[in-house]
């Protein structure tokens, strides 16, 4: 299931105004990808040209290619709802829909994928809460709504709706930025979990979150304000965090910039 | 809503001017606060409360009044009826003193529903087509349009469709009257189809155009206010643009759109001139909408002015009826709005 995204010169545009530039990476199937670095860097956006969430925005566009197993999804024939069907996504701010149940909210991808049988769905809503760690603590209200939840708890509802459609890739976007320290460690554990099913990519603005999930991270910076951001360098998340290749990303990590 | 943005304040803590006020002597008050504890006397706040809270009241005092005008003057008129108010459909209160709201009602509560009927799809597809379809100058181009046609006034509607609407109407009629005619909205006993006239159906027509910008204003106020997250997040999970709107833009904006809804369900229900203009003013109650028929309020302005002192109170008695209609409409719209709530509610505890 899980699949290898790279990304060739890929570089992503809101207008005219181009936020990141030239990036290519090589994300390896069943591992934690982190990209780290200064706010503006380009990060998020770059998370988000992966699966062409980036698009959505008025004005967005992207140059360069992004190869999810040799098949580039930038190809003017493959569908953009297809390619959110394979790589999900978790987002910065836990965003549960309000007006269903947690049931509904698991079961929304899956029923936008036609599963219409009701053991199916139920057998999918629970290997997927239970796969998110939450399966306990919401096990008996599953018919309430997801906004009742703490947050926490709502992001792991989130991240069981996104691995309920079993995604080749999961893209999280800060998941744990508005999060406890508690809620961000039931996080943190979850994704080492998932790292055996999924290719994860975390962006984080946090380098101990990085160190501690991540096989590989890459860094972003900006050469100056309002310029593009760019990839600095990817390595083993070890080597980036003990000797990294470049200055600036030992500047960045030491505390010294950014 | 209203209870509880004016309870909030009575509920909390004593104002802070007052709260760091000494106290009286006891009660663990040892020492007197130093100068810079001691709040100042906050007269705005004072002055602000007083304000708002007289115009609360204003609001409620105006309700209060109109209800007891109508049933003052209603009551009388009721009871010299000759017939039965609540089912007699002619009226004649100066002469034979025999009148009833039945067949205004009716027609009041039927215009409205056909009215509601024809325009909701459209309202919220423009509504939908402006928030989620339309390129941004389209969108605003679009947006001003649908808040101009509610600035136009209502005799304009009327005239409009009087010398424009009506005729232009005939090959629908006959249209509907040849194929639908079986069913008995659009049954044509009268054989009046064919030809020009007045009708429910222009009435619901005319109130349909006029409360579709209402409806559609509030829905794409309501409809460009959900979260954005939510509509990215749907996305995410690999839905297509409809579905997204569809699965997190309508379900949140439901109870918003439901209260357009009914704010444009009031204006028809309280419509005048241009309903007068067209309906027809008929006293019967029949289901054909290519007959002509009445309503409440626009049997008051063609009736009021020569009205004796009899037909002037049965016609306020009948405006007590369209005052409990719309009253019950908003009722409903509110427990609609309450019901939508109480789910998010019930889970937030």
């Amino acid at each position: 299931m899980a699949k290898r995204i790279e990304t060739i010169r890929l570089s992503c545009f809101y207008g005219s105004y181009k936020a990141v530039d030239d990036a290519s990476l090589v994300i390896e199937p069943k591992s934690v990808t982190a990209l780290i670095g200064p706010s503006g860097c380009g990060k998020s956006t770059y998370l988000r040209a992966l699966n062409r969430m980036h698009e959505v925005i008025p004005g967005a566009r992207v140059e360069g290619s992004v190869l999810l197993d040799d098949v580039d999804i930038y190809r003017p024939d493959v569908d953009p709802v297809a390619v959110r069907r394979t790589i999900g996504m978790v987002f910065q701010r836990p965003n549960p829909f309000p007006t269903m149940s947690i049931y509904d909210n698991v079961a929304a991808g899956l029923k936008l994928n036609g599963v219409r049988r009701k053991s199916e769905l139920d057998d999918a809503v629970e290997r997927s809460i239970k796969a998110a760690n939450l399966w306990g603590e919401v096990k008996d209200r599953l018919g309430k709504a997801g906004a009742g939840l703490s947050g926490g708890q709502q992001q792991r509802l989130c991240i069981a709706r996104a691995i309920a459609v079993e995604p080749a890739v999961l893209l999280m976007d800060e998941p744990c930025s508005a999060l406890d320290p508690i809620s961000t460690l039931a996080i943190e554990d979850l994704i080492s979990q998932l790292k055996d099913s999924y290719t994860i990519v975390i962006v984080t603005h946090n380098m101990q979150q990085a160190a501690r999930v991540s096989d590989t991270t890459g860094f972003f910076t900006l050469r100056g304000p309002g310029e593009a951001g760019y990839l600095v360098e990817v390595d083993t998340t070890t080597k980036i965090f003990t000797n990294p290749t470049e200055q600036r990303t030992e500047d960045y990590i030491t505390g010294r910039f950014g | 809503m209203v209870s509880g943005t004016n309870g909030a304040p009575d509920a909390g803590p004593l104002p802070p001017g007052q709260a760091s006020r000494p106290g009286p002597a006891g009660a663990g008050v040892r020492t007197r606060p130093p100068a810079d504890l001691v709040g100042p006397r906050r007269r705005g706040d004072g002055i602000f409360r007083g304000l708002t809270l007289s115009a609360g009241i204003f609001v409620l005092a105006i309700l209060v009044a109109i209800a007891v005008f109508l049933i003052a003057k209603s009551v009388p008129a009721i009871a010299q009826d000759k017939g039965n108010f609540f089912t007699t459909k002619t009226w004649d209160p100066d002469g034979s003193k025999v009148f009833g709201i039945a067949a205004l009602a009716f027609g009041t509560v039927l215009s409205s529903v056909l009215a509601l009927i024809l325009t909701v799809p459209l309202a919220l597809g423009v509504a939908i087509f402006i928030v989620e379809y339309a390129p941004k100058r389209i969108a605003t181009f679009l947006g001003y349009a649908v808040d101009m046609l509610a600035a136009v006034p209502s005799v304009v509607y009327g005239l409009w469709a009087v010398y424009f609407l009506l005729k232009r109407m005939v090959p629908l009629q006959v249209f509907l009257a040849d194929h639908f005619g079986w069913i008995p909205l659009f049954a044509d006993p009268e054989n009046r189809a064919g030809q020009f006239s007045q009708s429910v159906l222009a009435a619901a027509l005319i109130l349909g155009v006029m409360i579709l910008p209402i409806i559609a204003a509030i829905s794409r106020e309501v409809i460009s206010q959900v979260d954005p997250a939510q509509r990215e997040g749907m996305l995410a999970l690999g839905a297509t643009h409809w579905e997204m709107v569809r699965m997190a833009v309508l379900p949140p904006s439901r109870p918003g759109i439901v209260g357009g809804i009914m704010l444009g369900l009031g204006r028809a229900l309280g419509e005048t001139i241009a309903i007068a203009l067209v309906i027809g003013a008929s006293f019967t109650i029949s289901p054909h909408i290519m007959s002509s028929g009445n309503a409440i309020a626009a049997n008051i302005a063609v009736k009021f002015a020569e009205a004796g002192s009899l037909g002037r109170n049965a016609l306020i008695a009948s405006g007590l009826v369209l005052f409990a209609i719309t009253l019950v409409v908003n009722l409903t719209a509110r427990a609609i709005i309450y019901r939508a709530g109480a789910v998010e509610r019930s889970a937030a505890v």
